[in-house]
């Protein structure tokens, strides 16, 4: 068990720079997860440091020793694909095996890690069938496997869940959880799930472009976003955006803040309570009500004609196109830079 | 509900009367040459070409595989039988390494891209489009520095340079559709280049490898033209005999032999069509890749 080291990592294609200089330390045994939307980077950091794709410039370091230039299978790393990877014509216990028998490990020691695995991830049944005819699920639970047996000091996990359906996707989640709490590996995991992101890891790494744009826990990134980028992506509905001139002329003082249009106010849709017009700090008329049961989202459009949406516990009373007023907690007002995005204080 | 039967009936009536009215009409050729084999030179001088032989004779059959034995030069003496020899002296060294060399270039031109490769690729594609006729003097020119000019060798040599466009077409368009993950997955797994295509690419490779060598093999046997440029007597190949064999100016125009003759040259790519077909079926059907 080793922790990592990433030191101005940096990945050009060409002309094209990709990864603009990474610095990340991941302490061992920490479930880490890399998280963004498509195209910012975070799978071609994964396979930079399983030693897929070449760095270059920057250090990864795993445990003490630098890997740039170690091959992929010499790092001690293991990597479960989103499209699984199994070898097709290969039998669920010679796809386990495969690896273990490049590295000449004996008969008998491969035998046992894989039955040891297999009856981790209850695959002992299926040992003998092909991949072909295995569920998505217990492909998944394979391409675990053949991970486990390498008994590597890193797990990379590339986008594990995004083939299999809603329902095995929160299952296998939490298999995999519990797989952390067993194993208590490294394991950094890619994902543009923010759901699996908030429910997995340790640390989050939300990437941007090829940029970091926030570390921290989970509960870190969504009390605190460090940017508004940080803020829309962590948080389901995402959070809403006002400047000065959306909000109530008493807002300001609400919030206890100097408001100005340099400045974006973000307050989650979970944030926004019904009030009366003394402590409103929105307002916004009705256009839509999602009842979910549990809780309902109301859409609403302010009279400068921004959209917001606000999360209750049910939906209001009062016909459409009615005037709602809305006040949030001070604390639970967030202000950005409206040309940076950087967090104001 | 009784009429919509009946009218499916009739469908299905109609489609298969015009199927077999196709079907007689491409296997007719075959079926004269099948009878006209069997016949003596009597029966065909009587006319009544359609008709069936009087009695098996199996005369031309012997004497177009192993020769009449009234003289000792050319194919109408010695029969094929040293040509197909020749020949599968050649195909299947040919047919095997170009088929294997395709797979290679597929493999490396899919899965270990390199600065230029898809270029080279496109230079690999041009040479799908050349003509025989264009190669066929440089070739020569080739073949004489090296010392295979006329020689069994020579033509393998050739036939595996022309055939490996094509070859490389089959295999990269086959490996393109094999996801990469598979190889970052060996990879990790500790296998490197020759390990990966010997133990991951090669067992999944069996419907691309059954239509390679199909196409290989058919062009390869009926060839004429590299086969009448690049040999010599000995090692001529048995395209180039059978037309030996029909084109004798002179003496009897054996019909019989001659049928019976273009029959040996033709029944191995007909048996390998035949077998290999099914397998080729079998390939596509199982989705062996996916997984």
């Amino acid at each position: 068990m080793v922790g990592l080291t990433l030191r101005d990592v940096r990945k050009n294609y060409g002309d094209v720079q990709v990864i603009h200089g990474i610095n990340l330390d991941i302490i061992d045994g920490e479930f880490v997860v890399f998280v963004g939307p498509s195209g910012c980077g975070k799978s071609t950091l994964l396979r930079m440091i399983a030693g897929l794709e070449d760095i270059s410039s920057g250090t990864v370091c795993i445990g003490d020793v630098e890997m740039n230039d170690i091959a992929a299978s010499k790092r001690g790393v293991s990597m479960v694909f989103q499209t699984y990877a199994l070898y097709p014509h290969m039998t669920v216990y010679k796809n386990m095996a495969f690896g273990l028998k490049q590295a000449n490990t004996p008969r008998e020691e491969i035998e046992k890690r894989v039955q040891a695995a297999a009856e981790i991830l209850q695959i002992s049944e299926y040992l003998d069938r092909t991949p072909r005819n295995l569920s998505g699920g217990q492909r998944q639970r394979v391409a675990i496997g053949r991970a486990i047996v390498r008994d590597p000091s890193v797990f990379l996990f590339d986008e594990p869940l995004s083939n299999l359906d809603a329902a095995l996707r929160v299952q296998t989640r939490k298999e995999i959880a519990r797989l952390h709490e067993r194993l208590k590996t490294t394991m950094i995991y890619v994902t543009h799930d923010q759901v699996e992101a908030m429910t997995l890891a340790d640390k989050i790494v939300v990437l941007r472009d090829g940029r970091i744009a926030q570390v921290g826990s989970p509960i870190e990134l969504y009390e605190r976003p460090q940017n508004a980028f940080v803020a829309q992506f962590i948080g389901s509905p995402k959070m809403n955006f006002f400047s000065a001139s959306d909000l109530t002329s008493g807002a300001s003082s609400l919030l206890n803040r100097e408001l100005s249009d340099d400045l974006q106010v973000g307050i989650r849709p979970e944030h926004l309570s019904i009030t009366d017009s003394a402590n409103a700090v929105v307002e916004g008329t009705l256009e839509l009500v999602e009842n979910l049961g549990e809780y309902a989202l109301i859409h609403l459009r302010t009279a400068s004609n921004v959209e917001f949406i606000a999360k209750a516990e049910k939906p209001p009373e009062v016909p459409k196109a009615s005037t709602i007023k809305f006040g949030v907690k001070p604390p639970l007002a967030h202000f950005f830079d409206s040309n940076s995005g950087a967090r104001s204080a | 509900m009784r009429k919509y039967f009946d009218n499916r009936r009739l469908g299905r009536i109609f489609i298969y009367t015009i199927l077999a009215l196709f079907a007689a009409y491409s296997l007719f050729p075959l079926y004269i040459m099948v009878i006209t084999s069997f016949k003596t030179m009597a029966e065909i001088r009587g006319g009544g070409i359609l008709l069936p032989p009087g009695t098996l004779n199996l005369e031309s059959w012997t004497i177009a595989w192993s020769g009449s034995g009234e003289c000792t030069q050319g194919v109408a003496c010695t029969g094929m039988k040293g040509y197909f020899a020749n020949t599968l002296l050649m195909v299947i060294p040919a047919v095997g390494i170009s088929t294997l060399l395709g797979a290679l270039n597929g493999y490396v031109l899919t899965k270990w891209r390199f600065r230029g490769s898809n270029l080279l690729f496109g230079m690999l594609l041009l040479g799908c489009f050349i003509p025989f006729q264009v190669i066929l003097l440089p070739m020569a020119q080739v073949l004489g520095q090296l010392g295979l000019s006329g020689s069994l060798v020579g033509l393998t040599f050739v036939h595996v340079v022309y055939g490996l466009a094509f070859t490389s077409l089959f295999f990269r368009n086959y490996y393109i559709t094999v996801p990469s993950e598979l190889i970052q997955a060996a990879r990790i797994d500790g296998a490197g280049f020759w390990r990966i295509f010997l133990r991951i690419i090669l067992p999944i490779s069996a419907p691309v490898f059954v239509v390679s060598v199909i196409w290989q093999f058919t062009q390869i046997w009926n060839d004429f033209l590299f086969g009448v440029v690049y040999s010599d007597s000995q090692s001529q190949p048995i395209m180039v005999a059978l037309n030996n064999l029909v084109n004798t100016s002179t003496g009897v125009k054996r019909y019989n032999v001659d049928m019976a003759g273009a029959l040996i040259a033709g029944l191995p790519t007909l048996i390998v069509y035949v077998i290999a077909g099914k397998f080729f079926v079998r390939g596509l059907t199982s989705g062996a890749v996916k997984g």
